[in-house]
Formats: structure tokens, sequence, C-alpha cells
């Protein structure tokens, strides 16, 4: 009787074999998905990338501000205007800034480092925790970014994020960029070059302009795909994640410091 | 063979009302005589769908562009300013959301306030870089300086 049962049922081995057979040929093609980039602008963005950067803190140079520069040409930052009668002191508080120069000092060695500081792209983002209604978001690519049908202006967002990365937007804006919408009464911050994203294109505007600048400091990519250059940078050198304490997991990495 | 006439008197006087009907007074139209869209037979769907879906149509789009990246659909407000946008003399777009224009012509008759341009463009200017928009972007402000309004007037 218990013989029966131990014998192999030959049929069902064979079942299982094809099945395994066919399982490989189907993941197969999303394997080579995976190193393909899906066609842009129609398909929607899935985990299988997860966008990055790696920025060389020892490349960055002290004044240089092509990165800042880039940004607002690219996302419309550049059309801003003061407000009439508004102290310059205040307008410099309060206007859209997506990326910022942050020059550190050392107090005991007195040794500087300059970095860029932008929205980190966290993987477990604080700005998202706390939104009420859902328009701070992550993106299944990893691109933390705001909805501004849905924002309501409440800056839950921007008192959660620790790297200070958000904006808010305090007047109508008159000139705007059909590629980067952007008006009062909504949070905004850096979105990885969303469009550019979204058009299939390599890289940011940040990135491309430190790289015309000579200086090379910042490396964007996939981080998933073990063959892309900043996971190539990231695997060869040692690197950081600011704040690393809460375990945010940033999609946004510095060297050097 | 009076069948055959019948039929064939029939068949003139049904081919004449039509042609009549086809000639009749054109229906009123808030298409900007300049513009891209004027020297099309339709929207992207017919127009009598439009003028009661477009607002429908685009909601939907939104989510998908912003959450899922996808931007070559077939409804976009890009889209829709791109082929509205009227030309003034001196061949600069003009807002489609300045006076008469024709996004606020139609939603000034239906008392409906919308507020896509208060962070979208209303003229075309995907393809240029900011260097070129000193010159041809003609931005929203001098489209409503004739209201009287300031910075950003036309915001709701």
């Amino acid at each position: 009787m218990t013989k029966e049962h131990e014998q192999v049922d030959e049929g069902r081995r064979s079942f299982l074999g094809t099945a395994a057979g066919v399982a490989a040929v189907s993941v197969a093609p999303g394997v080579i998905l995976h190193t393909v980039t899906a066609a842009p602008r129609s398909e929607a963005v899935t985990d299988a990338v997860r966008w990055g950067m790696l920025i060389d803190t020892a490349k960055c140079a002290d004044g240089c501000t092509a990165c800042v520069t880039a940004c607002e040409r690219e996302n419309g930052l550049d059309l801003q205007v003061k407000p009439e009668g508004e102290a310059a002191k205040k307008w410099d508080m309060q206007r859209s800034v997506w990326i910022r120069k942050v020059k550190l000092e050392d107090n005991l060695t007195r040794r500087v480092t300059n970095l860029p500081m932008l929205c980190q792209h966290c993987e477990h983002p604080p700005c998202v925790d706390v939104c009420p209604t859902g328009a701070s978001f992550k993106r299944a690519d990893g691109i933390v970014m705001v909805d501004r049908h849905t924002c309501i202006g409440c800056r839950y967002c921007m008192m959660a994020c620790p790297y200070k990365a958000r904006s808010f937007i305090h007047q109508a804006v008159a000139e705007k960029l059909t590629r980067a919408p952007r008006g009062k009464g909504c949070v905004e911050s850096c979105n990885l070059c969303v469009h550019r994203r979204d058009n299939g294109e390599a890289s940011t505007a940040c990135v491309d302009a430190c790289a015309s600048a000579g200086h090379h400091a910042m490396v964007f990519g996939d981080l998933k795909d073990p063959q892309s250059a900043v996971s190539k940078a990231l695997a060869g050198a040692a690197s950081r994640q600011i704040r690393a304490d809460l375990d945010l997991n940033t999609g946004v990495r510095y060297s050097g410091i | 063979m009076a069948n055959a006439v019948v039929r064939g008197l029939l068949a003139v006087a049904g081919l004449a009302w039509a042609l009549g009907a086809l000639a009749g007074p054109a229906r009123e139209t808030f298409v900007a005589p300049q513009s891209k869209a004027a020297g099309l037979t339709s929207c992207v769907e017919p127009t009598d769908f439009m003028r009661r879906n477009h607002m429908e149509l685009i909601k939907h789009e939104r989510h998908i562009v912003v959450h899922q990246g996808i931007r070559d659909s077939k409804y976009s407000l890009a889209g829709c300013v791109e082929c509205h946008v009227a030309y003034g003399p001196d061949k600069k777009p003009v807002s489609v959301h300045a006076e008469g224009q024709f996004c606020s012509r139609c939603h000034e008759y239906a008392a409906v306030d919308v507020n896509c341009f208060g962070c979208h463009s209303t003229v075309p200017n995907a393809a240029q870089g900011n260097a070129a928009l000193s010159g041809d972007y003609g931005p929203d402000m001098a489209q409503i300086q004739g209201k009287g309004a300031g910075v950003g007037g036309d915001t709701p």
C-alpha cells in the first residue's frame, strides 16, 4: 500500500517539468525587458527601475552653480518674479528652489565640503506619510513628487522633510512652461526631471550641466540595473545617505562626506 | 414607367434637401479662425461629444500622466492649447485663457471658472527653451492687461 504512494508519479513529474519550462520562457522576456527601456510616453512606469543619483562631493566645485541654473531653466523656476513691494530678503527665503548648494565646514578640521542638496527621493518618504490628500506620492519608478491637482497647499510635507527640499508657491505664476506646470498654492520639489524620464531621455538637467561644466560630480541612473553608470559608481566608491539614521533609503547618495 | 418617374423625382427632391441642409447656416463656433483647430473637421472626438465631455477626458488623462508617466494620450491639455491657440497680428500666440479666446469665451458664457491655467501654460511652448521664450512667448499678463488685472490676475 505504502509503496504505491512512494512511487514516482511520472505523469506529474513530466507535467511539472513542462510547467517549469514554460515559466522559464515567460520569465525570460521580463528579464530582457528590464535592460531594454520601456516604450517612452506610452507605457505606465514600473518598479523595474528606481531612479537615483550619486553625488561626489570631492568633485563639486566651490562657487559653481551650474546644476542650480540648469534646474531653474528646465523647470521654469527662472521665470519667477519678485512680487512688487516684497523685501528682497523675504523673497530670497520664499522663492522656489528645487536644488541648492550647501557648504559644510568641519568645526574641528576646517575641511570644507560643497554639495548640491535636492529631494533625496526616499524609498520611505516622510512627505508621503504625512500628506492628507495623497498629493505627495512616490511613483512606481521611485520618483517622489507632488500631484498638484490634489495638493491643497497645507505644507505638512515641508515640515516632514528632513532635507528641506520642498518649496511652496506663494504667488500666482504668470509665466509657466508646458513641460513643467506650476502655480500658486502648491508645494513643489525636484522630480528628477520627470518629463525627461517619460520621454526616455538619459539624464537630468542638473547632471548634464555638471558634466558640461567639466566637474562630473553627479551620476544619474537606474539603481536597480547593476550595469547602469550610477550602480557602477556606487559599487566603486564609499557613499553615504544623509540622515541615514532615519532609515529612509534615499535614492540620492553622496560620496566624500 | 410612372413608378420610375416618381422614384426619379423623389431622388432629386431628396438630394436637393440634403444639399440645402449642408449649405444651411453654419453652427456658431468659438474656434479661433487662425488656430490649427480651424482647419480640422473635428476635435479628437466628435464636436458634440467634446463640448460636453472635454473636462472628463482631461481629468482622467491628468492622472495617468502624473502617476503613470503615460504622455502620448490622445487627450491632453497641452494638445488643447497647441491646437486651439490663436495667433495675433505679430504672429505671437495669444493666451487661450485671455478674454474672448477659445477657452475663456465659452467658459465665460457658461459661468465656469476653471483653474487649469493657474499652473498650465496658456500658449504652446513645449519645444522652446527659456532663451526663446523671452522673444516668442506671450506672457499671460500681457493678454489680461485690458482687464486691469495685475500679476497672475487670471488665476481664480
